[in-house]
This record gives structure tokens, sequence and C-alpha cells, in this order.
């Protein structure tokens, strides 16, 4: 079995994925991966995943205009200038 | 030699030597995976034997390092168990397995005795054997049906008895299954010619410029 | 080529990446796994002549310390196996090809290594010139190996440090230690000088015009040199190239390469490439048995 091992380097940081080790079940994985991956005392924490438990995501719709979700999306400063204009506040 | 200097030898020797058969496994072991983790288990043991060095040291007026190589094969007292070259991964295991399991009840009786010093050395020593115990329960779980593996424990335990004071054996016999009636027990004290053939190789550069820093 | 092939070139040679899951050419893959597959070879193979002298370390400190470091490259060997195997090269045939020599691994590991001299030099320049190629790989167009080389390259700077403290130990001690080091930098001038490959230029070069390598070999060559030749010389060691010197432009010439030394080590002829992977073999088949009943799933 492949398990997947994701690594924090530190506290309150992310997991993130730092390689894999074949191994046949959970023991196993756990006595290889802490030491591929923590011998030096360089993680924090590892969380060990069998591969066939990773659900990928790849592809996404992306039909229409998102970008009213988004903050390009907005374009502010015309409108920014009218109002200072008209409220006497125009910085110098 | 005071007694505890003598003790703290034999500590230290089975643990020097294990460590460099064990060693002898980087590179080789049966996958890569287990490779790394093996071999973090012979360097562990290796830092446990310059840790119980030092303590002897100390006391002796010398260093770890002169203690760990500059003795004649004859002055080590390690215990007959660790000598043994095994090449072979049944063996190899059945010894790791064998070896924690005696360990364990002596740093037991370590962490409770009166050296204070000893006993919280004991006590650091057992965190990090903590994992080479689970790694060993993990394998001999692994191998329990395997012939190979029941053979090489038979062949193993007259000396795993070996590396145990006499009143600690019957333990050792509940905690493995084995038994300790009709054993020829292959006692601590003298040596195979194995370890004659192992100084030779361990001590070859450091005897080839004698005093020498490295 | 077809569009769909140019249309990847032009996207990688613009700096992409690609993984595992994306669509990659034949050609493309070919030559990453053959090259990647060389690449863990080699860590493997490299393990042999540094462990005679795990077990002859001659303290405490320096015994740790090297089997740490061949305890590296056999983790290294493993995250390296593990991007080939997601390539779909299963280990096993990995092991079997490098074994029969079907597959190469890298120059200096087909060497003998004669004495502690040896153990020093290997891990201070051997290791230097191998960091140099594997920093020109952190940034490959196949981002699953980019991603692992960070780590190798992390790793593989304590043991630059490491092989440097033993030459220094022994520069700094007895008449006949210093010999051992000029001695053992004598006989691995010229594996070291072979070690980056013959200099066909860059854009000749398929591992970088597929950005495999972000380097050509003189490049490599050359940063090995400008790098370390100082560091060799200000010991007072001497290299056996008479011709070796730093232009006024910053460039080192030095004397042609064997190269045909490097085409017959590379394919199984040099002095330890047999007796090594005999000794591979034999403990591959040795315990193949731990492998088929007690790590299948």
């Amino acid at each position: 079995m492949i398990f997947e091992v994701f690594r924090q380097e530190k506290k309150g940081q992310p997991f993130t994925h730092a390689g894999s080790v074949v191994a046949p079940d959970a023991a196993f994985a756990d006595a290889w991966a802490r030491e591929q991956y923590g011998r030096r005392g360089e993680s924090e924490a590892l969380w060990l995943v069998p591969r066939d438990a990773v659900h990928q995501v790849t592809e996404w719709a992306d039909e229409f205009d998102l970008k009213y979700r988004r903050v390009d999306g907005y374009s502010i400063k015309e409108r920014l200038r009218i109002a200072r204009e008209r409220a006497g506040t125009t910085p110098a | 030699m005071s007694a505890r200097a003598q003790r703290l030898l034999e500590l230290a020797d089975d643990e020097l030597i294990l460590g460099w058969r064990d060693s002898e496994w980087t590179g080789i072991a049966p996958t890569l995976e287990e490779d790394v983790a093996f071999s973090s288990i012979a360097q562990n043991e290796i830092g446990h034997a310059r840790a119980l060095y030092e303590l002897a040291a100390a006391e002796l007026g010398s260093d770890a390092d002169a203690l760990a190589f500059d003795r004649r094969p004859d002055e080590y007292r390690c215990a007959q168990l660790v000598e043994l070259h095994l090449m072979d991964w049944a063996r190899t295991i059945a010894r790791r397995y064998l070896y924690e399991e005696a360990d364990r009840i002596r740093i037991a009786a370590l962490k409770a005795g009166d050296d204070a010093e000893l006993a919280g050395l004991a006590a650091k020593i057992d965190r990090e054997e903590t994992y080479h115990r689970l790694h060993a329960e993990m394998w001999a779980a692994r191998l329990r049906d395997e012939p190979r593996f029941r053979d090489a424990l038979e062949e193993l335990w007259p000396y795993a008895l070996g590396v145990l004071e006499p009143d600690q054996r019957a333990e050792l016999a509940r905690r493995t299954g084995l038994r300790v009636e009709s054993t020829d027990i292959v006692e601590r004290g003298p040596h195979s010619p194995e370890l004659a053939e192992l100084w030779d190789e361990m001590t070859e550069v450091r005897r080839s410029v004698p005093g020498a820093t490295w | 080529m077809d569009a769909r092939t140019e249309a990847f070139l032009a996207y990688v040679q613009g700096g992409g990446q690609v993984e595992a899951t994306d669509w990659l050419p034949d050609s493309y893959r070919q030559k990453l796994v053959k090259f990647i597959e060389m690449h863990g070879n080699s860590e493997l193979m490299g393990v042999l002549p540094e462990r005679e002298w795990i077990l002859r370390a001659p303290t405490l400190q320096r015994k740790l310390a090297l089997t740490a470091k061949v305890q590296d490259e056999v983790g290294h060997a493993q995250l390296i196996y593990r991007v080939a195997e997601d390539l779909g090269k299963p280990r096993d045939q990995m092991l079997a090809d490098l074994i029969s020599g079907k597959s190469k691994f890298h120059n200096v590991f087909h060497y003998p290594t004669a004495t502690w001299g040896d153990v020093g030099v290997i891990a201070w320049l051997v290791d230097a010139a191998a960091i140099i190629s594997q920093k020109a790989l952190l940034k490959c167009s196949y981002a699953p190996y980019a991603r692992i080389m960070k780590k190798i390259c992390w790793e593989e700077s304590f043991h630059i440090l490491h092989g440097r403290d033993v030459i220094l130990a022994m520069v700094t001690g007895t008449d006949a230690q210093r010999e051992l080091v000029q001695e053992a930098l004598d006989r691995w001038w010229g594996p070291l000088m072979q070690f980056h490959g013959n200099p066909i230029p860059r854009d000749e070069d398929p591992m970088f015009i597929w950005r495999i390598k972000s380097q050509g070999n003189e490049e490599a060559r050359q940063q090995f040199l400008e790098g370390y030749v100082p560091q060799i010389w200000e010991l007072g060691l001497t290299v056996p190239d008479p011709n070796l010197r730093r232009g006024d432009d910053g460039v080192w010439s030095y004397s042609e390469p064997d190269w045909d030394e490097l085409r017959s080590v590379v394919t199984g002829h040099g002095p330890r490439s047999q007796d090594r992977l005999a000794f591979r073999a034999r403990y591959l088949e040795q315990e193949k048995w731990v492998r088929e009943t007690v790590l299948a799933a």
C-alpha cells in the first residue's frame, strides 16, 4: 500500500504533502514515515493517509464570470473620485 | 574496577556491539523504507553506548572513545548475543526482538535502582527504546508464523537469556513465551571468535595512527 | 513532433511544471524515467563504497555521522524511486534493471574506497559535485521530482560539512593522516572531473531542452571548480592536474577528462562495478521472502 505523508513543520502551520512510503499497514507506515520525515526532529507531526483514501479534485467549470466573488471584480477608483469632489474632500 | 564501572561497561558494550552489528544492514535491508528506520535504531544504540561510556569514563579517568575502541577484545563485557554475525533478516529481527525484551527488563530495574545518575540515563534510553520495541513487535507479529523466524528465536534464546542476570530470566521467559528450563544458557563472560573479528575491523582505522585525532 | 507535444515543450521551456496526473508526451516520460531511475540507482549504489567505513570509523562521533549520511542516501533512493514508481515503473523492476546492467549509475560509485581519506574526500567533494547537479533539479519541469529535491539538497548540506570536518581533522593531524587525504584526492580527481558528463552544449542536451535540468554539464563542472578548488588549495593540498587554472574571465581550464574511462565505467566496467552489483543482488535475492510474504498488504 502507498501511504501519503503530510507533514507539519511547526505548531500552527498547515500540514503539507511531503512524499509517500510503501508499507503493508498503518503500523509499518508509522515506523517508517517517522524516520524518513522526522529523524532530525524536523517535523512537529505527520498525517499518514492511504493513497486510496485521497480523493483528488482537479477540474472546474469555468464558464461564467465569477469576478463578483473576488477583489479583482471591483473598481471603485472613479466613483470614489466623483464622491470626494462632491463632498469637497478631494485630497490636496 | 568498581562493580558500578563493570556494570556500565556491560551495558555500554552490549549497545555498542549490537549497534555495530545493526549498522551492517545500512544499505541492504529488505526494503528502502525499513533500511532508513533500521539505521536509526543502530544509531540510537551507539548513542546509548556513548552516554554509558561517558558515565564509566568519569569514574575510570578515560573517555568514551578510548573505552569503546582501545580495550582488547577480551576486556569487553558484552553478552554473546550481540556479537553474533547474523546477516539474514529472520535472525536479525529475532535478535532485535529478544534483545529489546531483555533490555526492557534490565532498564526497568535500573530506573527503579539506587543509582540516580544511571536511573536518569536509563529513563532517557527507555524513552527512545519505546520505538525500538514498537519496531521489533511489529516485525515479530508479522513473522510469527514464518518458520525461519521461529527457528531463529529458538536458536538465539540461550544467548538472549545470557544478556540478563539470573533473577531476571523468568520474566523474559514469561514475556516471550519461551522456556528457561532445559536451556543451555550462553552466559556473559566468555566471548565468541566473532567478537575478535569484529574488533579487528572496528578498530582498523583507529589503530593505523594511534593517538591521532580524527 | 505533433502539436500537443510542441505545446507541452513550449510550456515547460516557459517555466511551466507538470504533475503525475497531467498528460506527458511519451518522449518526455521516457527520458524522465530514465534520468530519475539513474539518480535513484546512484544513491543506492553510493551506499556501498561508504558502508564499509561505517564499520571502521575511528570515533563514535564519526561512526554516527557516517551512518547518518549513508542513511540519508538510502532515504534519497526511496524518495527518488517513489517518483519513478508513480510514473509507472515498479520498484522491483528498477532494482532488476540495475542488477542486470540495463540501467546505469553514476561513475563515482564504481570506484574503490581504499582509506579513511576516501571517506573525507567523498563526503566533501563527491557530495559537493552531486549537490550542484541536484540544485539544478530544484526547478525541474516535473514537479514531483522538483519537490523531493528540496529535502535532498537540505540533507546533503550536512554531508558536505561533515566531509570537510573529516578532512580538516586529518590535514591538521599527523603527516600520515595528511598524506591519506592527498593520496585519496589524487585518485578521486579524475572521476570527479568526469562526474558532470561530457560538455555537450545545453541546447543539445535533452535534459535541458525539456527543462528536467536547468543547467548544462559544463556549467555544473565550472560551478564545482569555482566553489571547491579554492577550498582544496587553501588547505595546501594539490590537485593532480598541472593545467588546472582559473582564467581572468572566471572560466576554469583543465586537462581534458578521460571520456573513454567514463563511458567504460558507467557501462559496468569500473573497478568495483560488478562486485558491488553482485553484493546488492545477493541481498535482494536473500531477502526476497521478506518482501513477498510479509510486505504484501
